[in-house]
């Protein structure tokens, strides 16, 4: 589904990132760990075309990303506030998405019910606009939103990060559905370990832009990962 | 203590990320600053004279009658322009800083601010001709006291006034109508604010008041600054509570409504888009200066265009100026998502034209001036939706600063889109109608120039789909910079 070629993105002599190939299939859930500044989210703007790679380009679905720009279809990203708009409630915003990937409002609305428990009834009706609402919550909002539309290539950076516990497990819980698809292909990176490796099939690790490590979850691989973070 | 507010003011002017365009703009406000200064201090010490000789009134008495109106538009353009004394206060809350020397130094700050020392260019040339003119010294130099408190009081005021959100409205608004009523003379609030001026020159006590009122609006302003200090006080975000909102009527527009539903929240929603709106209210009265023929200089016929222009293109100039920057804070949604750029700039451009619509009908109070000045309106109107409706997209596919929607206090200048390219694309807007009608004009008739201009809105319109393609271009080949400019917030 996602192939990346001989990438490289220097910033003033300084390399962030330096993949020499990497293939994720089609249906994998994929995991992603790496300490600060090991290039997890420069991995993941590349991937949507956000950055310009210095070197080498990433193909997916067949589409090389900087090219052309029909991956946009059937990719959906949540990486930072900066995908969601401060002054649309969370309802409008979801609509607007929804308009843009071809669903009507009541396509919308029978996704949105699925993930109630998810929401915690902080977010739909709650009169707010979504600048106004927590950490967490815009959270919940970006998260679920990459959900519209039925994409096949999901794309979240860091998505346990700032989730109460009980959030926490519900996400797990809706990661591992997504993954039981064999259509669909998750894309997420974690500094929590015990997560990535509960709902990820594959784990590659990060280091200073490099993969030092790529792995099939089994049941050793928390250990391993812990092995190697522990040096 | 201060030395270390000094050097972080220091530090953050230096390493902002946008200090070029912000140095450059500095420069041009600087300059402009120096201008209002200079012109001024011309007026004051011409001012004398004029009233003297070509109104046969007493000077100062006359100026007396009209400082109520100049302290009031002093507050209202202080409430517009005056930036508010921040200084990063958030990470100080937990240093060993007394809170009391904290707001001291916003507070010093804006002592020094451009809006209070403007006035003495005026003042002080006016009191150097009073003197010169055997007017006591000691007189005025109470009256220049009083005047001097009286604007310090303003300065405080505005702190005070910044911190409610509708409140100047209401004054100016009151101003305006008193200001109506004083000419058409059915109620002259000067009778009772003038002798009060008055006073501060004849009686030497009467310069006290105006010393206690702005120490009293110091102290209150400072205490409630010290107060506010709390992360859940004046430095909270203010959140009301708001409804969703359907736009459904707008569906009409096709997949251009997607965004034009989204475009028109984000005007009512956010106090920096609201405020362009506010500009092209403004704009609308522009038209007074040139066609009552109050300034000399702009009785040209060529100046007709020019006035109707920004008459009917207020909204258009100062919105479309910053397109696509309104979407900053979200632009990395926007790129990774299924948009066609056609649809996304169609949908500001049907804004523009719609507010364009709305600029003209208003504009219909000018057939009070003549058919003749409304025909120039109309024409105007055309030349903006034609052309200059694609000049400024165009232009905006150059800006790459970012815009932080919920502050007001950026909306002139400071990060402002400055580069040769928006300047260069400028030209068109305004002085190519000009040209077309002074052509027309001078040639054959004043009809022959409305025509040209006229044709030339018209010709406009072929070249829409051009001009949006020639922006996708732009759009596609600077969206990484754009990305990753956008990204740097001050």
């Amino acid at each position: 589904m996602i192939t990346v070629h001989n990438l490289t993105k220097t910033y003033t002599g300084n390399t962030v990132l330096n993949i020499e190939h990497l293939e994720i299939q089609k249906g994998n859930s994929f995991g992603l760990v790496g300490n600060n500044g090991a290039g997890k989210t420069t991995l993941f703007s590349a991937l949507l075309d956000l950055i310009n790679p210095s070197t080498g380009h990433i193909e997916n679905n067949g589409f090389n990303v900087s090219k052309s720009e029909d991956w946009k279809s059937i990719t959906a990203a949540f990486i930072d506030e900066t995908f969601l708009i401060g002054y649309l409630t969370a309802e409008e915003y979801f609509y607007f998405i929804g308009e843009l990937r071809g669903q009507n409002k009541a396509d919308v609305d029978g996704l949105l019910s699925d993930f109630e428990d998810f929401f915690h009834g902080e977010i739909l009706g709650q009169k707010k606009y979504l600048r106004d609402l927590s950490k967490g919550n815009q959270k919940k909002v970006g998260i679920i939103a990459a959900l519209i539309g039925t994409p096949e290539v999901i794309i979240l950076d860091e998505p346990f990060a700032n989730l109460d516990p009980t959030t926490q497990i519900r996400l797990k819980k809706i990661i591992k559905d997504l993954a039981a698809n064999p259509e669909v292909t998750v894309l997420v990176s974690s500094h929590d370990l015990m997560h990535v490796t509960e709902v990820c099939e594959r784990i590659v690790v990060l280091d200073k832009g490099e993969v030092v490590k790529d792995i099939t979850t089994s049941e050793q691989t928390l250990k391993e990962l812990e092995a190697h973070f522990n040096k | 203590m201060f030395k270390h507010f000094i050097v972080l003011q220091w530090k953050s002017f230096w390493r902002s990320a946008s200090l070029t365009s912000g140095l450059f703009m500095k420069l041009f406000m600087g300059f402009w600053a120096l201008w209002i200064a200079f012109m001024s201090a011309v007026g004051g010490a011409a001012i004398f004279k004029l009233i003297k000789e070509k109104l046969h009134l007493e000077p100062l008495e006359t100026i007396n009658k009209f400082l109520i109106y100049w302290l009031v538009f002093d507050l209202v353009f202080r409430y517009a322009l005056q930036k508010m004394p921040v200084i990063n206060i958030k990470p100080l809350l937990l240093l060993p800083f007394q809170k009391n020397k904290i707001v001291s130094f916003a507070f010093g700050k804006t002592v020094f601010s451009f809006f209070n020392v403007i006035h003495a260019f005026f003042f002080i040339p006016f009191s150097i001709v009073l003197i010169s003119n055997g007017y006591p010294v000691i007189n005025v130099l109470l009256w220049n006291l009083g005047l001097i408190a009286l604007i310090y009081g303003n300065n405080f005021l505005n702190i005070i006034l910044n911190k409610k959100d509708n409140l100047i409205f209401i004054i100016g608004g009151i101003m305006i109508v008193l200001g109506g009523l004083h000419y058409y003379d059915y109620f002259n609030i000067t009778t009772y604010t003038a002798p009060f001026f008055q006073g501060l020159y004849d009686t030497s006590f009467f310069v006290a008041i105006p010393i206690v009122i702005t120490v009293g609006l110091l102290w209150v302003s400072f205490r409630s600054f010290v107060k506010d200090l709390y992360l859940d006080a004046g430095l909270a975000t203010k959140a009301k509570t708001i409804k969703t909102e359907n736009l459904d009527w707008l569906d009409r527009f096709g997949k251009t409504a997607t965004f034009l539903k989204n475009d028109i929240k984000l005007i009512k929603r956010n106090k920096r888009a609201r405020s362009t709106v506010l500009v092209s209210v403004l704009f609308l009265f522009y038209g007074l200066l040139f066609f009552t023929g109050t300034v000399e200089t702009y009785k040209g016929p060529v100046w007709q265009i020019f006035a109707a222009i920004f008459v009917t293109g207020g909204f258009l100039l100062s919105f479309g100026q910053f397109v696509p920057s309104w979407d900053s804070s979200y632009y990395p949604l926007m790129m990774s998502q299924n948009i066609r750029y056609k649809e996304y700039l169609s949908s500001k451009w049907w804004l523009m034209v719609i507010a364009t619509l709305i600029s003209t009908i208003l504009a219909s109070g000018y057939l009070y001036f003549g058919w003749d000045v409304y025909l120039a309106i109309l024409v105007a109107a055309l030349y903006n939706i034609g052309v200059n409706s694609h000049v400024v997209l165009w232009a905006g596919a150059y800006v790459k600063t970012p815009i932080d929607l919920t502050s007001n206090k950026k909306a002139f200048g400071d990060k402002q889109a400055f580069n040769t390219k928006t300047l260069l694309l400028s030209l068109p807007k305004m002085a190519l109608p000009m040209i077309l009608y002074a052509i027309g004009y001078y040639a054959y008739s004043p009809y022959a120039g409305y025509a040209l201009v006229a044709i030339a809105g018209l010709a406009g319109f072929a070249f829409k789909d051009a001009v949006f393609n020639k922006i996708e271009r732009i759009y596609r080949s600077e969206k990484y910079k754009t990305i990753a400019a956008y990204k740097q917030k001050n």
